[in-house]
Order: structure tokens, then C-alpha cells, then sequence
């Protein structure tokens, strides 16, 4: 669990994005349709979009715009996965695991962990959709984050590959005890992982609180 | 003569390497400086690295002999503690510098902006510094255009003739490279000797070209 607490306005094209957000949470689930502006809440969070406002991340302040505090996005200690994973294509599995690591025990750990480390020596360019994915996970964990951001990780796998990824990123979680936040489209992957979720559109919470209650919201029945 | 057209190619060779390897950094760093960051003055900083392109290298050559004569505040600095620069090797190699730069600059920038720059901000949520995503991402991610650069600018220098006569004034055995030796030859109606050292440019030339290209094409596949 760690407390994560938000309230950021993004610029955008066609409206200034207001999400805000304050709870102790170990997987929150970040759903809406797509342009919600889901993606832009992570860059804001990680530091790689400027925003206004405040965020903090167990009690640590990364963003406070009245305070002019804004901490670089290196010294954020937030790790992020994108949905195209953007493995460091010049380097090989190792070289990308390592790459953030505070010590070569745990990029092995990791690997074991991510069941990559029969690939440690391989370019990152040549993997599979699904290593890839685990890959990138590693090296976001490798680094040891206070918060990991993970968008939409599995969204570019079939849903076989996707159902085998899901236990891995699961048992991260449990093994590292790291806490995420998870954009997502899909719903058994929301109930799986989630233990809070956040509902946005067009730039706004629509809905905040547990998982169960985001589930008539989204079109599926709390029952099933 | 055989043996001074070897000397004649070694010379400028050694004279466009130092070229190269000089304007190198400046070009990787002017390069990433123009791909990467908004400043005032850059449309300034833009021309003026332009300039050597279409000036007339005859101009640039006056420009350079008028900054550092030695009755000129630069050349008598110079002179003071012992650098000769003007109508010696050392002139050859300022204007192969100058004159070459452009290209370099043009060819490694554009390397830097087929950099995806999204790889830069996920090394940046891993901890690593500017200067570090620069080592370790961003140039081996252009390299190609690096090496590219280098090479084009290396043919630029080889090919390199108004500026250099007028700085370094083309004096043999001190300072006359490929294209001025073929000048003075053709002056003095030595045309076979000019005829050999044409072809051994145009063979070098195009072995750089191509191997620029071959470079280019292989960072374009990666």
C-alpha cells in the first residue's frame, strides 16, 4: 500500500485535463475511453508532461505548482511501462534490465522473477511480443520504484499471449510489493489486479472507489 | 613524381583526418544542441553554422587569413606564444575544419531527430541524467549519422581548395594538398600528373561516399 494523492490540470488540445485523486492504494485501476486523458495522467505523474497542481507519492511531494516544487522525472523514483514497451533496441535484455538497477542481484532476481533470464544476452530487438512486455516490466522494476505506472502493458498482446503475461505482472506485485498505477481497457484485468479504481472521461473523474462499484459504470454487471 | 603524389595524398589524408576529428565533437554537439533545444538566437546559431555552405570558400579563406594575420589581434596572440598558423599545415587544417563543419553538423542533426525521444524520457524515469541518456541512448542511437557525418565531412576536407589556398596559400611540400596540387599542376602544364592525382581523388571520394551511404542505409534499417 502507498498513499497516492494527485490534483494536476494538463493543457491539452481540445480541453484542460483535472484529475484528482487521494487513497491508500496497491493496484489502482485506471479506466476510460480512449482520450480520457489516461496516458497524460501517467506522463504527469512520471514527469514527462508538464502539468499544474500537486502530487504526491507516500507522502513524498513530486509536484506542488504553488510551492514551485517539481521534481525531475529521474529523481521521481516512479517507473513507467508503455504499451509499446520501447526496450532500448541497441541493448541487450541484460543491458535493458540493468539499466536502472541498483545492483546487478536484483536485475537476476527480476529476470528469474520475469522468467527472462534465458534471454539475458539476447538484443532487446529480436524478442517476442510477450518477452518484450516482461522486458520492459523488469526494468521498470529492476529500478526499484516507490510507484510503478503500467499503460494498458498487456493491450498490445492477443489475448492468449495476454492471459500468460497477467500472472507475471501479478506476482511482481506480490513479490515486490510495489505499487501500481494500471490504465486499462480491460475489465477481468481490472478486477484481477485492481483493489481501486478510477473512472475518467474527457479529462474528469467520473468515478473513484473500489473496483466493484467502477463495474455498472464500465457495462458489466457487479454479479458476473 | 610518383612518390610525391603519394606524399601529396598522405598529407591531405593527415590534414582532413585532424579536420575531422576536430570538428567532430563540435559538430555532434552544435547537432544535438539544434535537434533538441529551443534558445534564443538559434536561427543565428542556424545561419552562421550554414554560412561556410554557400559563401564562397574563397571568402572564408579571406575571412580566416583577415582573423588571424599577424598584424590581426588573434594572429598576434597567437604569434606571441609561438603558433604560426597562417600559410602552414595548420591553415590547411582550419579551413578543411570550417568548411566541412556544415555537412557534419547537417547530417549528425538529422541523426538526432530520427531519435525516437520517447526512449530519452523512459531513461529518465530509470534515474539516468541528461548527460547520461545522451552517452547511453541518444548517440548510439544516431551513430550512424555520426559516423556518416564524419565520413561526408573527411570527403569535404579531402575535396576542400578556395578557403585553403587563400589561408594556407597551397605552398608544396609544406602545405598543398590533393585539390591544390591539382591546381598548380594543371597552372603549370603538368597535365598527365594533374590527370593522376584527379583520379586518385575521384577514387577516394567515391569510397567515402559510398561507405557514408552504406552507413546511412544500415542506421535506417535499425
Amino acid at each position: 500500500m502507498i498513499a497516492l494523492e494527485f490534483d494536476v490540470h494538463v493543457r491539452q488540445d481540445e480541453f484542460t485535463l483535472h484529475l484528482h485523486d487521494c487513497a491508500d492504494v496497491q493496484v489502482l485501476g485506471l479506466v476510460g475511453p480512449s482520450g480520457a486523458g489516461k496516458t497524460t495522467l501517467l506522463e504527469a505523474i512520471a514527469g514527462l508532461r508538464a502539468a499544474t497542481g500537486v502530487i504526491r507519492v507516500g507522502g513524498r511531494t513530486l509536484l506542488d505548482t504553488p510551492a514551485s516544487v517539481d521534481v525531475p522525472s529521474r529523481m521521481r523514483r516512479v517507473g513507467y511501462v508503455p504499451q509499446d514497451s520501447l526496450l532500448f533496441p541497441h541493448l541487450t535484455v541484460r543491458g535493458n534490465l540493468a539499466y536502472g538497477a541498483r545492483d546487478a542481484a536484483r536485475v537476476e532476481a527480476v529476470a528469474e522473477m520475469l522468467e527472462v533470464a534465458s534471454v539475458l544476452d539476447r538484443a532487446a530487438s529480436v524478442l517476442s511480443g510477450g518477452e518484450r512486455q516482461r522486458v520492459a516490466l523488469g526494468r521498470a522494476l529492476a529500478a526499484a520504484p516507490d510507484l510503478l505506472l503500467l499503460d494498458e502493458p498487456l493491450g498490445a498482446l492477443d489475448p492468449a499471449r495476454r492471459d500468460r503475461i497477467l500472472p507475471y505482472v501479478l506476482r511482481a506485485r506480490q513479490a515486490l510489493g510495489v505499487a501500481m498505477v494500471w490504465v486499462t481497457h480491460d475489465l477481468d484485468e481490472l478486477t484481477h489486479a485492481a483493489d481501486r479504481a478510477l473512472v475518467v472521461d474527457r479529462g474528469s473523474v467520473v468515478y473513484a472507489g473500489p473496483v466493484d462499484g467502477a463495474l455498472p459504470l464500465l457495462g458489466r454487471d457487479r454479479s458476473r | 613524381m610518383n612518390q610525391s603524389i603519394f606524399g601529396i595524398a598522405l598529407f591531405s589524408a593527415a590534414t582532413a583526418a585532424v579536420a575531422t576529428l576536430l570538428a567532430l565533437p563540435v559538430a555532434v554537439g552544435l547537432g544535438w544542441l539544434l535537434s533538441r533545444r529551443s534558445f534564443p538566437g538559434k536561427s543565428l546559431v542556424e545561419t552562421v553554422v550554414s554560412l561556410p555552405l554557400v559563401l564562397p570558400p574563397v571568402a572564408v579563406g579571406l575571412l580566416m587569413l583577415q582573423l588571424l594575420g599577424r598584424e590581426r589581434p588573434l594572429g598576434r596572440l597567437l604569434d606571441a606564444v609561438g603558433i604560426d598558423v597562417v600559410f602552414t599545415w595548420k591553415a590547411v587544417v582550419l579551413a578543411m575544419t570550417v568548411m566541412s563543419l556544415p555537412l557534419m553538423v547537417m547530417t549528425i542533426r538529422a541523426g538526432f531527430e530520427h531519435v525516437n525521444r520517447r526512449f530519452e524520457a523512459m531513461a529518465a524515469t530509470l534515474g539516468a541524467s541528461p548527460l547520461r541518456v545522451f552517452w547511453t541512448i541518444t548517440l548510439p542511437l544516431a551513430r550512424q549519422s555520426v559516423v556518416a557525418g564524419a565520413l561526408l565531412g573527411f570527403a569535404r576536407a579531402l575535396g576542400e581548395f578556395g578557403a585553403t589556398i587563400v589561408v594556407a596559400g597551397g605552398i608544396p611540400g609544406q602545405s598543398q594538398t590533393l585539390a591544390v596540387a591539382i591546381f598548380n599542376l594543371t597552372e603549370a602544364g603538368r597535365e598527365s600528373d594533374a590527370n593522376t592525382l584527379m583520379f586518385v581523388s575521384i577514387a577516394v571520394a567515391f569510397a567515402v561516399l559510398a561507405t557514408a551511404s552504406a552507413v546511412q542505409r544500415q542506421g535506417r534499417r535499425t
